[in-house]
This record gives structure tokens, sequence and C-alpha cells, in this order.
């Protein structure tokens, strides 16, 4: 045997590719963790106020207090994420140090950054990125992020920005698959991506790392329709916790994320389920308060 | 025509798909009792254990799975497919199940976290005599084999990272991410021979 090596490419998304057909919860406490895994969730995402509570509250949103992380990682076995303000190296620093297993360099969280994000190569635990469009994933796959999630419109339950995000993210990657040699040179400008990985997306026809998607997610039928137009994974937010019965609500999440093609697995799994969260409806958001529009 | 399947209820399946298809066979993906009835072998993919316990048991699939491994039919199970195929499970959730079948105790996350996970080359003579680019992510180690077991493969500590007991086979690393086809060869000469 020859020596192991730790931190490469090849680790940091194959942890992505494990987490495939699964759901990622957002929890504050180590009894939501508790529930979350119980329930079904491949992974949770450790982190002191959901998005809407952030949005309620307003204020600069950091990452989360180390005994908090600490005490989500001591309660369950599944992989845990916890979230970094774009550009704050040292915060994913102190998340690397906590030994999470996924960084999220989120705009849910206050940019520390306007110009840059944080060199994700440099890091041994892996990172996940939102993005609204292909190019923007693929500037964050320039950097180093080994997953990215698309944006969506956090803490609002309103759904129409995560479809908005997905459904422009894969017809780019089919743009790109009807193209010619020269004709990617172009679309790279366009995109403001690197040329190398404009022409492999052309090639392969979908992101070099797993896309999960992610801002608004509140019910299975939710869920069921992200995976249906091409997501490998979903994240659920304030949605779960923010509803009238979490423990329902979560499980029956990941049953519709994995029996996203079959209708009436579905709509089993959505009776019974009591409120949802309440919700904003993201076209009475006053532009500023719009989380996606953070990253860039 | 042999036809196997990989199962489909969460992980990395496409990868295994791929793999298989590359070598010939014909592939369907699994999630339910009917689905399994259709196939000659089955692959369980890399993943999380708890996901696939508990889908596979709320979806009726738990019960006619362990019918099938009992029956012989051939099974492959990466990482979380390692777990669900142990007979015995430390560090599992509260209630968490397996499949069973291979006489090993396996435990979840042996290495800790994710900035544990790494790669390395093993030498595994039961597959050939070139090493194995091996790939572990959050993964299980075989902590012991049963008298019924045989182990495949170790790591230069002397830990247990693959083993196989009749037509079950099982490593604690992702053969399916790195291109290494020679554990899904050894998976489908024993679904042939039982197709």
């Amino acid at each position: 045997m020859s020596t192991a090596e730790f931190g490469s490419s090849r680790v940091k998304r194959g942890l992505a590719e494990m987490l495939k057909g699964g759901v990622i919860m957002d929890v504050v406490t180590a009894e939501q963790a508790r529930i979350a895994e119980d329930a079904g969730a491949v992974a949770v995402m450790a982190l002191e106020r959901v998005p809407a509570d952030i949005r309620a509250q307003g204020g600069v949103a950091r990452m989360s207090d180390p005994d908090l992380i600490e005490a989500i990682i001591a309660e369950v076995s599944i992989p845990v994420m916890a979230k970094a303000r774009i550009g704050h190296f040292v915060e994913a620093q102190v998340l690397q140090a906590l030994d999470v297993d996924y960084i999220d360099e989120s705009e849910v969280l206050s940019p520390a950054d306007y110009v840059n994000h944080i060199d994700k190569w440099e890091f041994n635990t892996p990172f996940v990125c939102g993005a609204t469009n292909l190019g923007e994933a693929l500037r964050r796959i320039n950097e180093g992020a080994a997953m990215i999630r698309s944006k969506g419109e956090a803490g609002t339950g309103d759904v129409s920005e995560a479809t908005k995000h997905i459904r422009k993210i894969t017809a780019e990657i089919n743009a790109l698959k009807s193209m010619t040699k020269d004709e990617l040179y172009v679309a790279a400008k366009e995109l403001q991506a690197p040329y190398e990985l404009v022409a492999e997306v052309a090639e392969t026809g979908k992101l070099p790392v797993v896309l999960f998607t992610a801002g608004g997610v509140a019910t299975p039928a939710d869920a069921a329709m992200m995976m249906q137009l091409g997501a490998d994974g979903v994240f659920v937010g304030s949605g779960i916790f923010k509803s009238g019965n979490p423990e329902a609500r979560a499980a029956a999440v990941v049953k519709a994320t994995t029996f996203h093609d079959d209708p009436s697995v579905i709509a089993e799994a959505s009776r019974g389920l009591g409120e949802a969260m309440v919700g904003i409806n993201v076209g009475d958001l006053p532009a500023p308060h719009r989380l996606a529009e953070r990253g860039w | 025509m042999t036809r196997v399947g990989v199962l489909a209820l969460q992980g990395d399946f496409r990868e295994h798909v791929a793999v298989l298809s590359g070598l010939g066979a014909e592939v369907a993906t699994v999630r339910r009792a009917s689905e399994l009835a259709e196939v000659d072998g089955l692959v369980i993919p890399g993943g999380e254990s708890t996901v696939m316990d508990k889908l596979s048991r709320a979806f009726g699939l738990a019960e006619p799975l362990k019918a099938a491994i009992a029956d012989g039919l051939p099974v492959y199970g990466t990482c979380a497919g390692l777990i669900m195929l142990a007979d015995t499970v430390l560090d599992a959730i509260a209630g968490q199940q397996t499949l069973g079948g291979l006489d090993v105790v396996v435990r979840r996350n042996a290495f800790g976290s994710q900035n544990q996970s790494f790669e390395t080359d093993l030498d595994v003579p039961a597959i050939g005599d070139a090493p194995v680019h091996a790939v572990f992510i959050r993964g299980p180690v075989v902590e012991s084999v049963g008298d019924a077991a045989t182990p495949l493969a170790r790591l230069d500590d002397g830990r247990v990272v693959a083993v196989e007991q009749g037509n079950l086979l099982g490593t604690s690393f992702h053969p399916e991410i790195t291109g290494e086809y020679r554990f899904h060869e050894y998976f489908l000469s024993k679904a042939r021979a039982r197709g």
C-alpha cells in the first residue's frame, strides 16, 4: 500500500457524490439534528438561525458558535456542514479546525468580502457554494468548490427562484452541448468562466461536481420537482423546522426525493403534514433583501 | 442476457450503473420489490446507510432483499452497501438495521470526519496483481471477520477493507468513482453464473 492522500479533489467531490438523491436539512440545535437524522436526512447544515429568522431579525449574519457546531457533530453520525460568510476565509479555517464535513460559503450569511470569494483549494475540508447560473457555478468550481447548490431564495418557502436557477443552469449546460469548439471560446467569455471548465461541461453534458438545489423548498412536491428538473439532491432550510410537524415533514421530503418520479408516493407522503411554513412571496421582497444576489 | 440491478434509494447509484453498463451488462435501478425480482444480482451503492435502511424498510424492500440474499443472490456493496450487508454494525444510529449476510462486524465512519477521508493503493490479490486505487469517503472498516467470511484486502495497519462470503462482496471504498472495473467484473461473473 502506498501512502494515503487526504483532501484531493476526488475525495472532496466524492463525498458530495455519496449525498446524491438525499436531503440536507438546516438545523439550529442538537435536538433538531437528531430529528433530521431520524427522519432520513443525508446530512445536516448546522447554523444559529434558519434563513427565515435571519430574514425576519435582520442584522449581520455570521458563522455559528463553535459550541453549537460541536454539539451537533456530537449528536449525529451523518455528515455535518456549516456556513461561512462569502470571502471570510478565517471563518472557513475555524470550521475546518472544528472538523465539519463540508463548508458552505453561503449568501445566506452577510458577505465578508464584496470582491473575492474564498480560495477553496487551500482547504482540506470540501466546500459547497451557491450559484444562480452556469457561469457563477463554474467560477466557484474554479476557486475549488467541490459541490454546487443552486441558490433559490432562502428563507421564503417560495420555490420559484429555486426553479428559475436550476432551469437556468441546466439550460445553459444544454446550450453548451450543441456548440462547436469555436463557439465555446465565446461562450466562456460570455459565461465569464474558464474555457477549460466550459469545454469540459460541453463534452460531458454536466457540471464536474454534484449539483443540489436550495432555497424555498417547503413541501415533498417541491423537492420532487427539483429532482425532476435535474437536481442531484435537495437542501431544505427553513421549510422543515418552521413547519407544523417537522418530524413528519422531514420524513416525507426524504421519501418524495427518492421517489421523485412517482406521483402516487409523493401524494402519500404529502398527506397529514400539518401547516407548511407560512412563507413570503419572492415578488414581495425588495431587491436589497434578496439573498441570491449576494455573490457573483 | 444477465440482468443486474443497482439499489437506487440514495447514493452514487448512477456511477455503478455506468460501470456495469460499460462492462456489457443489462442494468436496472431497483427501488421496489417488484424490480428486485427481475435481477440476477444487485449492487448496493455508496451513500448514507441510515437513509437506505429507513427507505428500504418503509417501501417494503428490506424483507424481500434479506430473502434474496439468503437464497444466494449475488450482491456487491460499496461503503454504505458494505454496512447494509454486515451482520453487525458498530456506531449505528438508534434503531438502525442491516440486511445482513456477511459474517462480519463493521464500524461506520471508522476513520472519522471528512477531513480524514483519503485515497491510496491497495493490494487485492483476489481480483488481480495490479494494485487497486481505493477512495475512502467517511468509510467503514471491517473490525472482525467471522469464520464464514474471507478478507480480501487490508490497510497497512491490518484493518480489513474488503470481504467476500459466497455470493456476497463488500468493500469499504468506492471502485465506481475511480474507473476500477475489476470488482464489478467479479460481481458480474457471480451474477452470470446464477443467471
